[in-house]
């Protein structure tokens, strides 16, 4: 079966695939002109799942079970009678991310939301229930604990399953920070040790801080890496304490985008930024920064890249690695896939807007 | 019976949605009543808390609604709703 690539953009749901030496193209858009906030593969059902972010109709779930051919939309959590703030009703402002709950819990799946809600469904998406034990968590109700980054409310972007133990969950969340449950979420530490939060008067605090992206080794899962506002962390004990793997002199350091490799624990793929402030590529070159010994160094790799003159931007989900094919797409529509694990790149296409998400299927 | 149209915007994801002829003594109601025979556009038009989107309006006989909040303008008979998408960007 060939691999597709599914890429979640302002404007629908693009589908390219690869016929033969990386010659990618557009096969299919479902919701065309709809924006697309994130994409979900369920590798146990092979179902595709899409949240949809309307301009006028709020946000809207959406699954297939033929890879696209038909689309039913499926129930969305709600945040009724729950508030974010004593006297203040939450409401659902965006659909961040999903992830299985395990293999050993079918039907079971975790949705990350803003603000802040990470909900439940026992029944593959037909009902949807708040974790509490997390919403009810005393950070949470803190604002110099979970706040708004970019976004009027903090949101979970990143849900990572342990896949030796369906009960240890993490989340990440701008801005709070990593939280993990060891007990299938009914209650949660955060795992923030070492991180740094440069923004905050306490840059150590136990919770406040901005892993902009964070992915798990499955291959060992104590493992994890995470791009963050402050700079890029690793932790080798499962966020018992995490690592300043960044760059010499800050590059790389500011990001958003991180890849990881499947079978090597070591070696990871982060695309800089200028910094927070000027959010441009470095020094207007589109780079991808690898590192093959866990963050001690880094080599910039260009090649296929525009080396000068460049403002796109990769968000946290629109960089995505399967086997020896890597992908990012950009702010400003433009889609660059390595076959080569990232030793050079081809721009596949500079008119699709802005990507928001990528998954392989 | 009042009577209620809706931007063709609305059509793309209910199909059989029409010029409908409705029950209800409010905005309120006669929402409800739009609901049982399209099942889920409440939530294409009301967030989680019944509130109507921020870039949705309704107006009645020619007139915005006041309370969005809680939807409690009066609708009366023959009365003409019609339900709009706000103008945006982008």
């Amino acid at each position: 079966m060939s691999i597709k690539l599914l890429a979640g953009t302002s404007k629908g749901l693009i589908v390219l695939i690869n016929s033969v030496n990386n010659d990618w193209k557009i096969a299919e858009v479902y919701f065309i002109g709809l924006p697309v906030s994130f994409i979900y593969v369920d590798e146990r059902t092979h179902t595709w799942w899409v949240g949809i972010s309307h301009r006028h109709w709020g946000e809207k779930l959406h699954f297939s079970l033929d890879e696209g051919k038909s689309w039913q939309e499926a129930n969305i959590p709600d945040f009724k009678n729950y508030f974010y703030r004593p006297g203040k009703p939450a409401t659902l402002k965006k659909l961040w991310t999903m992830q299985h709950a395990g293999v050993d819990k079918p039907g079971c799946l975790w949705l990350g939301t803003e603000p802040g809600g990470l909900f439940f469904s026992n029944d593959y998406g037909k009902s949807w229930e708040l974790t509490e034990s997390l919403w009810n968590h005393p950070s949470r109700l803190n604002d110099n604990q979970w706040f708004g980054a970019g976004k009027d409310f903090p949101f979970i972007h990143s849900i990572i399953t342990d896949p030796r133990n369906s009960d240890h969950v993490y989340i990440g969340v701008s801005c709070a920070g990593v939280f993990k449950t060891t007990d299938g979420g009914k209650s949660w530490q955060p795992k923030n040790k070492g991180l740094v939060a440069a923004y905050l008067p306490n840059p150590t605090a136990e919770v406040g801080h901005d892993p902009h992206r964070v992915l798990l080794c499955t291959i060992n899962p104590d493992v994890l890496w995470q791009q963050n506002h402050c700079g890029i962390f690793r932790t080798c004990n499962g966020g018992e304490s995490w690592d300043d793997v960044s760059g010499e002199n800050k590059f790389p350091y500011y990001g958003f985008a991180l890849a990881i490799d499947e079978q090597d624990t070591k070696t990871a793929w982060v695309i800089p930024v200028q910094s927070d402030e000027i959010r441009i590529p470095f020094e207007l070159k589109l780079t991808v920064c690898k590192t093959t010994n866990g963050g001690k160094s880094w080599t910039s790799i260009n090649q296929g890249l525009p080396a000068s003159n460049t403002f796109d931007l990769v968000l946290r989900h629109a960089f995505v690695k399967h086997k020896k094919t890597i992908a990012f797409g950009t702010n400003n529509g433009n889609l660059y896939i390595s076959d080569n694990v990232g030793e050079s790149w081809q721009l596949i296409s500079h008119n699709i807007s802005t990507v928001n998400c990528l998954v392989f299927s | 019976m009042a009577k209620i149209k809706f931007t063709s915007a609305l059509k793309r994801f209910f199909p059989s949605l029409s010029e409908t002829e409705i029950e209800g003594r409010s905005v309120k109601e006669v929402l409800y009543n739009v609901e049982k025979i399209h099942p889920g556009i409440s939530s294409y038009l009301m967030d989680d808390n019944g509130v109507l989107r921020k870039h949705v309006n309704i107006f009645v006989q020619g007139d915005l609604i006041k309370d969005r909040n809680t939807l409690n303008d009066l609708v009366n008979h023959n009365d003409e709703l019609l339900v709009f998408q706000a103008l945006s960007g982008g």
